[in-house]
C-alpha cells in the first residue's frame, strides 16, 4: 500500500518542526532553508499552511530531467533525485508546476521530499497532527469522516431498521 | 556544536564590521544568552553610561539551544543599559528572527555608538550591510517589514524593528520583530532609536548543529511529550493563551485594577480567554481567530485576533481589519483591568498600535493608569491632556493616548516618559505604581506575596519573568504555597530567579517551566553543546548570571534601598477579595532574601559570595 503526507492547515501553529525535521533527517543539521517541506504565513488572515512535493503520478520533474536523475520507487511511488546522475541545471525546478522540486546550492543538486522512504521525519515531528501519513487512496477519509458526523449529529439512532420492499 | 562561536561586532559611529570568535570560556561560566551577553556588556561598557548615549552598546544574544529542535528553541534576548530604569535591561522574544539570525551563522550580535544618519542593518549569511533608512524613519514596525523585504526582494528575511516611539526615545519602545513578537520591556527600543538604527533584516542558510545529535533528539522528543502532557502547556496555554490568567488571577483577589486601587476588577470577564472565544454581540464574529506558535514551539500560545470592523477604534481604517498578535494576559491586564477598561476590540487596537508602533503594552497601560489616577485627583487637566478627559474605564481616552505616545506628539510625550517621572512632573511620585522606574505587570503583591519579592528584587525593575513564583503560590507548580504568606517567599524567589535566569541563557521560553524543570531542560543542553550540563550546573550559572546583575546595577547607582515597593502596596489594605485588609509583607522578606543571597544586610553581595560564584 502507497501512503501519503496528508496536510491540514486548519491545524498548523507555524512552528516549523517540520521544517527542522526535514533539514536534520537530510543534513544532520537543522537549517530550516534546506528544509523540502516550507510552512507559509499568510499573517492577515492568521492561516499557517505546510507545502511539500505530492508525488506525482506523472511527474514534470521527471519529465523534464535530461539525464533521467529522478526515477520512480515502484512500491512507494516516490520520485527519487539521484545526486550521482544530477548536473544540476534545474530544468526540473522550472518545471515543477508547485515549486516543490528546488536547487540546493550548497551540493550544487536539486532537492526535493522524498518520504524519508517510508518513515517521514515530519509527520513524526508535527505537534499538532496537521501533517499525517495516510493511506494514499484514502487521503480524504478525515474529512469525509467528519461530514459524516455533520450529518450523524441531530439524527437519533434509528434502531434496527426493516428492509424495505421495492 | 550548539554554536557557531562567532560573534558580530558593528560599530554604527565609524560603520564597521567586525567577526571575532565567542568567548567559549565565558560561554561555560555564563552559557548563552542573557548571561553570557550580560558578561560581555558589562565587560565592555561604564555601569554609568546614559543609556541613551553612543557609549551604550547593546546586544542581541542567542542561547545554545536557539535553532534547534528543543521545544521553544526560538528565543534572541536585547541586553543593554536601560533607559527606563537606569539598571541593566534584558529583553527575550521569540517569533522567527532569533533562530533566523542564528542560521546565518552567529552567535551574537554587539552594536556600538552611532550612526550619523539613520540606517538599517541586513545580515544575509556572511554578508552584513548598513543601507540608508531614510525612507523608512518616521514609519511603523509594519511598514519597515514590508518596505525591506520588498526592497530587497526576500520575502524569506526576518525583521526586527522599532517604530517612531522607539526613534524618538519614548522610555519603554520595544523592538518588534516578526510584526508581533517582541523584545518588550525596559526601553530597549529607545536605544535602538538613539543609535539611528530602524531595524535588522536577517536571513541565513548556515544551519545548526549539535555536539550529540541521537541524545539530542531522544531529549528533546522527551521534552515535547512533557509540554503536551502538561494541562498548562498541553491545554491551557494553546487554548486560551496566557489570557487563561485573566479570571484566576482575578477571583485570587491579585489583579490590580485602576492603577492599584483595587485588586479586582468587575469588567474581567470581558476582556477574558473566554471573551475571546466567544462570538460577539456585535456581529457573531469571534475576536480569537486562532493561535500561533512562534519558532520551534510546541505550545502555541500566541493569540492572533481580529478587531470588530465596526468598532469606532477602525471604523473607515482598513488598514486594521486584517488578523495580527492579540491579547496576551500581561497586554489585556495593563490596557484594561488597570485603566478600568473593559472594551476587548479596543485593547486588541491598542495592543496592535503597540506592536506596530513598537511599545511596551504593559508599561504604556500602566503610565496610562497613573495618568488617570493623577486627572482623577485634578492634578492633570484636560488643559495637559491636550482635551482628553482622561477618565478610568474610557476607551476612547485610552485610544487617543496609544495613537499619540505611538508617535510621541502631544500628550503622548508626556506619556512616553514612563509613569514614575509622570508622576513625579505632577508632585505624585507615590503613585507610580514601578520599581526602579519600571512599571509592574499583572500581579498584585497584596494578593502574592512572594511576587512582591520578586519586584522589589528585580534587576530589571518590576517583572514577572525574573522569578514568576505566580506558578508555584497560585498554580501549584512545581508545588503549591499560600500566596497569602510571606514565609518561604524568600528561598522560593531565589531559586525561581536562579532558574529562569538559565532558562533565560539557554535559547528557550520561559513558559516551558510550567511543566519542565532544569531536570528536563539540562539533557537537552548538554546534548546541543560541550560543558557537561547538569540542573545543578544550570542553577550555579544562574546564580551567577544574578549576581553579576545586581553587581553592575550597584555601579549604575542603585542601592539596597532601591530594592523597594510603592507605599500603596505596603500601606493601602487590599479592598476585597481573598487578600482583603493586607499589604505586601515586604520587610519581612527582604532581610531573609539578602541572607540567603549571601549579600549584606544592605543587600551588597559580599566578597565570599562573589568569589564564591566567580563573578
Amino acid at each position: 500500500m502507497q501512503k501519503a503526507l496528508v496536510i491540514d492547515p486548519g491545524k498548523c501553529t507555524g512552528c516549523k518542526q517540520c521544517e527542522m525535521a526535514c533539514s536534520y533527517e537530510k543534513d544532520n543539521e537543522f537549517n530550516v532553508a534546506k528544509s523540502r517541506i516550507r510552512v507559509f504565513e499568510f499573517h492577515e488572515d492568521g492561516k499557517f499552511v505546510p507545502y511539500t512535493c505530492t508525488q506525482c503520478a506523472e511527474a514534470w520533474c521527471q519529465q523534464a530531467c535530461p539525464v533521467n536523475a529522478i526515477t520512480t520507487d515502484a512500491a512507494s511511488g516516490v520520485k527519487l533525485v539521484h545526486d550521482n546522475l544530477c548536473v544540476g541545471c534545474k530544468v526540473c525546478t522550472i518545471a515543477c508546476p508547485f515549486g516543490t522540486v528546488n536547487y540546493n546550492s550548497t551540493t550544487g543538486k536539486v532537492i526535493k521530499c522524498d518520504l524519508c522512504f517510508g518513515e517521514p521525519a515530519c509527520e513524526a515531528a508535527c505537534p499538532t497532527d496537521a501533517i499525517t501519513y495516510q493511506d494514499i487512496d484514502q487521503t480524504g477519509f478525515d474529512k469525509m469522516k467528519m461530514w459524516a458526523k455533520q450529518s450523524a449529529d441531530g439524527a437519533e439512532p434509528s434502531g434496527p431498521n426493516p428492509p424495505v420492499a421495492h | 556544536m550548539g554554536w557557531h562561536r562567532k560573534i558580530l561586532r558593528i560599530n554604527l559611529s565609524k560603520g564597521t564590521v567586525d567577526v571575532e570568535p565567542l568567548n567559549m570560556e565565558w560561554a561555560q561560566q555564563y552559557l548563552g544568552q542573557r548571561g553570557l551577553a550580560s558578561k560581555y556588556l558589562i565587560n565592555e561598557i561604564d555601569p554609568k553610561v546614559d543609556p541613551l548615549s553612543p557609549d551604550n552598546k547593546m546586544i542581541f544574544a542567542t542561547g545554545p539551544l536557539t535553532g534547534t529542535a528543543a521545544s521553544t528553541g526560538g528565543r534572541y534576548s536585547v541586553i543593554t543599559k536601560g533607559p527606563l530604569t537606569n539598571a541593566i535591561a534584558c529583553s527575550n522574544s521569540g517569533g522567527y528572527w532569533g533562530a533566523e539570525f542564528k542560521f546565518a551563522g552567529w552567535d551574537m550580535l554587539i552594536l556600538e555608538g552611532k550612526a550619523e544618519k539613520p540606517v538599517y542593518l541586513t545580515i544575509m549569511d556572511d554578508k552584513v550591510e548598513l543601507h540608508d533608512a531614510s525612507e523608512i524613519w518616521g514609519t511603523t514596525v509594519w511598514h519597515t517589514d514590508d518596505w525591506i523585504k520588498t526592497k530587497h526582494q526576500d520575502p524569506m528575511m526576518h525583521i526586527a524593528a522599532i517604530g517612531v516611539s522607539g526613534e524618538k526615545e519614548v522610555l519603554y519602545s520595544a523592538i518588534v520583530n516578526d510584526l508581533h513578537r517582541a523584545a518588550g520591556r525596559s526601553g530597549v527600543g529607545a536605544v535602538m532609536g538613539s543609535k539611528n538604527l530602524k531595524a535588522i533584516a536577517v536571513r541565513g542558510t548556515q544551519g545548526v548543529a549539535v555536539k550529540d545529535g541521537k541524545t539530542f533528539l531522544k531529549a528533546t522528543m522527551d521534552g515535547k511529550k512533557v509540554l503536551a502532557e502538561n494541562a498548562v502547556t498541553g491545554q491551557g496555554l494553546p487554548t486560551y493563551g496566557t489570557q487563561v490568567l485573566m479570571n484566576v488571577i482575578n477571583e485570587a483577589g491579585a489583579m490590580p485594577t485602576r492603577n492599584h486601587r483595587d485588586v479586582q476588577f468587575e469588567g474581567s470577564h470581558d476582556i477574558s480567554a473566554e471573551a475571546m472565544h466567544e462570538p460577539r454581540k456585535t456581529d457573531g464574529k469571534k475576536n480569537l481567530l486562532t493561535n500561533q506558535a512562534c519558532f520551534g514551539c510546541t505550545i502555541a500560545c500566541g493569540r492572533i485576533s481580529k478587531i470588530d470592523e465596526n468598532h469606532f477604534s477602525v471604523k473607515n481604517k482598513p488598514e486594521y481589519w486584517h488578523a495580527s498578535g492579540g491579547l496576551e494576559y500581561e497586554a489585556a491586564w495593563a490596557l484594561g483591568s488597570n485603566t478600568g477598561i473593559d472594551d476587548l476590540e479596543a485593547l486588541t487596537y491598542v495592543n496592535f498600535i503597540c506592536n506596530e508602533q513598537g511599545m511596551d503594552p504593559i508599561s504604556f497601560g500602566a503610565t496610562v493608569s497613573a495618568a488617570m489616577e493623577l486627572y482623577d485627583l485634578g492634578l492633570l487637566t484636560t488643559e495637559h491632556t491636550g482635551g482628553i478627559e482622561l477618565k478610568f474605564g474610557s476607551a476612547e481616552a485610552l485610544v487617543k493616548c496609544v495613537e499619540l505616545t505611538g508617535k510621541a506628539e502631544g500628550f503622548g510625550k508626556e506619556l512616553g516618559m514612563g509613569s514614575l517621572r509622570l508622576c513625579t512632573k505632577y508632585g505624585r511620585p507615590d503613585l507610580s505604581m514601578t520599581v526602579k522606574g519600571q512599571e509592574f505587570p499583572a500581579y498584585d503583591s497584596r494578593g502574592i506575596q512572594g511576587m512582591g519579592l520578586t519586584y522589589a528584587t528585580s534587576n530589571r525593575g518590576a517583572c514577572h519573568l525574573r522569578s514568576y513564583t505566580v506558578s508555584s503560590e497560585i498554580l501549584g507548580i512545581p508545588e503549591k504555597t499560600d500566596p497569602l504568606a510571606t514565609e518561604g517567599k524568600p528561598a522560593l524567589v531565589k531559586a525561581f530567579q536562579d532558574a529562569t535566569a538559565a532558562v533565560d541563557s539557554a535559547g528557550i521560553c520561559v513558559f516551558t517551566t510550567f511543566a519542565w524543570t532544569l531536570e528536563d531542560i539540562a539533557p537537552q543542553v548538554d546534548a546541543a553543546c560541550e560543558g557537561g550540563w547538569t540542573p545543578d550546573r544550570m542553577m550555579e550559572v544562574g546564580e551567577r548570571i544574578w549576581n553579576m546583575e545586581r553587581m553592575f546595577n550597584m555601579q549604575a547607582g542603585f542601592t539596597g534601598k532601591d530594592d523597594n515597593l510603592p507605599p500603596r502596596l505596603l500601606s493601602e489594605p487590599a479592598k476585597t477579595g481573598p487578600a482583603e485588609g493586607r499589604v505586601n509583607g515586604l520587610e519581612k522578606m527582604l532581610p531573609e532574601y539578602y541572607q540567603l543571597r549571601g549579600w549584606t544586610a544592605d543587600g551588597v553581595p559580599t566578597n565570599e559570595t562573589l568569589s564564591r560564584l566567580a563573578v
